[in-house]
């Protein structure tokens, strides 16, 4: 590749490709999408917060006109969802349609399929559920306190790391460094939950086809992952799914969780008929994830100069009722916990936390998001009680090339610097020439 | 009814890529009869523009023009695994495939060219107006369509690639953390401005400006999409939305639009920002993924910014008018309350 | 529940639309009438995905039962321009990128239509309060204001007012 030459094509800003489709309502999203015969399914759902399942009564629902199945757990072939073992990550935990117990409010139950929106969406509202109440926990740190109602099916309210209760990040000796310091700087700073709130709620269509396959319109975000789970669900061999999407009306991480495809799937094959599946505004809103709520403490060992000796970060990541995502995001978080600095000691906990809340997943910046917002207000709060300027904090602890990150990895594309130069030209801030001199490959403030 | 000023400042990272890799993608490209591309991939568009900027990352290195370049995606049975579009990947991953993949069919194109123009292959050069030329000889040249056609219906031969980019799965020690984590960082910092007003708790957020260093700009418009997107919804998660207004309690939370609440136009600060570059070792021309770096620098350069107009940190998002009051009313006058 | 017809103008030609009592235009428009142009974000007027025009005034669909569009006439996406006829304010916001996900777009160049129609020099301002209750998640909305500001511009300039 001749890298020497001008680039005629990347660096300009080329129209869309689908623009014109855009401003014309041209562009076909899911539920643009239609079939002879289609019918519509909407779930039956959790009005409690946990509470055991004795039984469900279609009975009503039955008459409603227009009804044409119900489906509960019995009928989903493997009845969990498994987004995270087709990553490595064990154990899956969230039943497609509930057993015995639900575990969250807006918890699916039970899948109605009926000829039209609204009829189905009558029927569904005439499905008897005889539930039993139990006791909730909603607080991350009561859910880890001894006594605590069991959220999950394994007895701890955490994930389990192979073998410990959070996801640890050790470097140095940050107990010993903190002790050693001139100053001890904490902080404890919440995150909250917030939906990723495309305009276009997540959905799919399903179709069975003569040859015995599934097609399954989706505006999935990641089109295997949501096949391949499909299919795991199904028990069925992946080939005999076919899975169409691409264009999303926004997703931002919340069209990730492949919730919606495999009951769809499954009533289109159990109906023989077109089945669609789109979640209502107030579903998108209350049952589908959300970013996680993390609480998170630092404590920084600070020496009188100014230079953060050690950083310890104890990060309580709200996974909700379910793990989704969150165990692989809670790793994710580690690495990044601890900010791009350089500091010589430190020590991250994250717990991934069960509690009786929306279970939340990937949102734009998972595990990251959260890390950036608490470490740069700790960092503002090491400026303000050791009377720094903010702006020679950042600058002197930016990592640079060749240093090593506390998960041990050496840095190569070291930028932080040159964006925090510019970021105080821009703003109109006059940095002391030492610090308009720093770059990311000068290692004139190493942390060792 | 007091106004108070406030400024602040946040320094971010972001990685590219899945946690740990793993992630794989694989593109396909091959030329039509008439001389036009078709890169095929599952790779999904979530509204970022992907599909443009991988039409754009496959026509530079086919040398051919942009208009020439479709991008055929989202169909399980023509397109080939992708892990999906999250984790700023896309581009890394996709555009990587896309580039092995058209380097192979730039391979053949020019293999079929320099027959037919009785070249060598290695003198032979792409115009980007859709010809290819033997260097140094402007009477000496074909175009792409000619090429095309010759190569299916003459010299009886494909003109396409195949290219799959992965960042390989690493394990991490669960002792120490010890781990390899992502492709390439990303890095951004934003100054934000706010006006906090004492008698309604209410935060105006004047500006925003920033510093992205993103690798490289494929397509500068689209960048600048991502800024300004994620600048709005970075000041959203700062200061306006949330699912539960009481968390962890699970009352009030909102069913709607009416009661989620978001920044409106009228809410908009001045939003000014300046791109660096300086090229990842192994993003597609040096590119960093964007998309999800650009909503957190503003977060905490907000909450920052609020903490400076009023003496108090409030840690806990999203900075209500309600949570403002409360700081002001709970602070000492004139004193930083930590 | 007995379905009637619902006779009204869409897009300026006449059409007749079967329908239950109260159902909305917004879904009588997008599963009858093809008119899948006008989305459906929310389906309890909050997100404004389904602006159309209801004798040139901006309406939510999914809040107007369809007898009310009786002997009315109705203009949706699909009647202000096509691709290779965009109107104006379609091709601002194509040309300065007031587009990502595209779901917001129908229902926030049909405000904007209507807001230039009653309004050829609106002030930012201005434009921010017709754009009140439309929600764009992707852009951050100032293209969008951008563009609406230069589709009026242009507008005035074809109009031979000063731009």
């Amino acid at each position: 590749m001749n890298h020497a030459k001008p680039f005629n094509v990347i660096g300009r800003a080329h129209e869309r490709r689908d623009g014109r489709g855009h401003v014309t309502g041209t562009t076909v999203y899911v539920d643009d999408i239609g079939f002879p015969r289609m019918c519509y399914l909407k779930m039956v759902r959790n009005p409690l917060v946990h509470a055991r399942i004795r039984g469900i009564d279609f009975s009503e629902a039955e008459q409603v006109p227009g009804f044409v199945t119900a489906l509960t757990a019995r009928d989903v072939p493997k009845n969990v969802y498994t987004i995270l073992c087709l990553i490595g990550v064990e154990p899956d935990d969230e039943p497609v349609l509930a057993e015995d117990r639900v575990r969250y409010r807006g918890e699916q139950i039970a899948a109605v399929v009926a000829e039209t929106e609204a009829a189905a969406a009558e029927a569904a509202a005439k499905v008897r559920l005889d539930l039993e109440e139990l006791p909730h926990v909603l607080d991350v740190e009561e859910a880890l306190a001894p006594g605590a109602p069991v959220v999950t099916h394994w007895g701890t309210n955490h994930f389990v790391y192979e073998g410990h209760h959070c996801r640890r990040l050790r470097y140095g000796d940050a107990e010993s460094a903190r002790e050693r310091a001139d100053h001890v700087v904490s902080g404890r700073y919440q995150m909250s939950p917030i939906e990723h709130a495309p305009v276009e709620t997540t959905g799919c269509v399903a179709k069975p086809e003569a040859d015995g396959r599934v097609t399954v319109y989706t505006n999935t975000q990641a089109i295997y992952f949501s096949l391949d789970n499909t299919a795991l669900i199904l028990g069925l061999p992946p080939h005999r799914l076919h899975f169409v999407g691409g264009t999303v009306g926004g997703g931002f991480g919340g069209k990730v969780d492949v919730m919606v495809e495999p009951i769809a799937a499954l009533a289109a094959m159990r109906t023989g008929r077109p089945v669609k599946y789109m979640y209502t505004r107030p579903e998108e809103m209350r049952i589908s994830s959300t970013r996680s709520a993390a609480r998170i403490y630092i404590r920084d060992g600070v020496m009188a100069d100014g230079t953060i000796v050690s950083r310890e970060v104890t990060t309580y990541h709200d996974a909700g009722a379910y793990s989704r995502h969150s165990p692989y995001g809670c790793t994710k978080h580690a690495a990044n916990a601890a900010g791009p600095y350089t500091i010589p000691n430190v020590s991250v906990d994250v717990h991934c936390v069960y509690t009786n809340r929306q279970p939340s997943s990937a949102m734009r910046g998972f595990g990251v998001t959260e890390a950036s917002f608490a470490v740069e207000m700790q960092m503002d709060r090491v400026a303000r009680e050791l009377d720094l300027d903010p702006w020679e904090l950042r600058l002197h602890h930016a990592y640079r090339n060749g240093d090593e990150r506390p998960y041990r990895k050496r840095t190569e594309d070291a930028s932080l610097v040159e964006a925090i130069q510019a970021a105080a030209t821009l703003a109109g801030v006059e940095l002391a020439p030492e610090l308009h001199a720093m770059s990311s490959n000068d290692r004139d403030w190493g942390a060792e | 009814m007091t106004l108070l000023r406030g400024r602040g400042m946040a320094a971010v990272n972001y990685p590219t890529g899945m946690n740990l890799g793993g992630d794989p993608t694989q593109a396909l490209v091959h030329a039509t009869t008439t001389g036009a591309f078709v890169i095929t991939l599952s790779s999904v568009d979530l509204g970022q523009g992907l599909k443009t900027v991988l039409a754009q990352i496959g026509a530079e290195t086919l040398g051919v023009p942009f208009d020439t370049v479709m991008v055929d995606t989202g169909d399980s049975d023509t397109g080939p695994h992708c892990m999906g579009t999250f984790a700023s990947r896309a581009t890394h991953r996709a555009g990587n495939a896309i580039i092995q993949a058209a380097e192979e069919a730039r391979r053949a194109m020019l293999d079929v060219a320099a027959e037919e123009l009785e070249a060598a292959p290695e003198d032979l050069d792409t115009d980007g107006e859709g010809n290819i030329v033997v260097a140094g000889v402007p009477d000496k040249r074909i175009s792409v369509m000619d090429v095309a056609l010759a190569a299916h219906f003459k010299q009886g031969r494909t003109i396409s690639g195949r290219g799959l980019y992965m960042k390989p799965k690493s394990d991490l020690d669960p002792e120490t953390g010890a781990m390899d984590p992502d492709s390439t960082e990303a890095h951004a910092c934003t100054v934000a401005d706010v006006e906090v007003d004492t008698e309604t708790g209410q935060v105006r957020v004047l500006s925003l400006k920033s510093a992205y260093e993103i690798g490289k700009a494929l397509n500068p418009a689209l960048v600048e999409g991502q800024i300004t997107g994620g600048a709005w919804m970075g000041m959203s998660h700062a200061l306006y939305e949330t699912t539960a207004p009481y968390y962890p309690a699970l009352d009030h939370s909102p069913g709607d639009f009416n009661n989620y609440l978001m920044p409106g136009a009228a809410e908009l600060p001045e939003i000014e920002s300046t791109v660096l570059e300086m090229a990842s070792a192994n993003g597609p021309f040096g590119a960093k993924g964007v998309g999800e770096m650009t909503a957190n620098s503003p977060i905490p350069a907000i909450a920052n910014a609020v903490a400076d107009a009023i003496g108090v940190q409030i840690t806990d998002l999203p900075i209500t008018p309600e949570k403002v009051l409360r700081a002001l009313e709970q602070a000492e006058p004139a004193e930083v309350v930590l | 529940m007995t379905a009637r017809a619902v006779s009204f103008e869409l897009n300026g030609a006449p059409v007749a639309a079967l329908a239950r009592p109260l159902e909305t235009l917004q879904s009588v428009l997008r599963d009858q009438l093809g008119m899948t142009g006008t989305k459906a974000g929310c389906r309890q007027g909050g997100c404004g995905s389904c602006t159309v025009r209801l004798d040139g005034e901006p309406v939510l669909a999914c809040l107007v039962p369809v007898e009310h569009v009786e002997g009315h006439a109705v203009t949706t996406i699909e009647g202000l321009g096509s691709a290779d006829a965009l109107s104006p304010v379609q091709a601002t916001f194509h040309e300065r990128f007031a587009v990502q996900c595209g779901f917001c777009s129908p229902g926030m160049i049909t405000i904007a239509t209507a807001l230039l129609e009653r309004n050829p020099a609106p002030t930012r301002a201005e434009i921010a309060e017709a754009l009140a209750g439309n929600v764009c998640r992707c852009t951050g909305i100032v293209p969008i204001v951008d563009a609406i500001e230069a589709a009026a511009s242009r507008m005035r300039e074809r109009e031979g007012a000063p731009a």
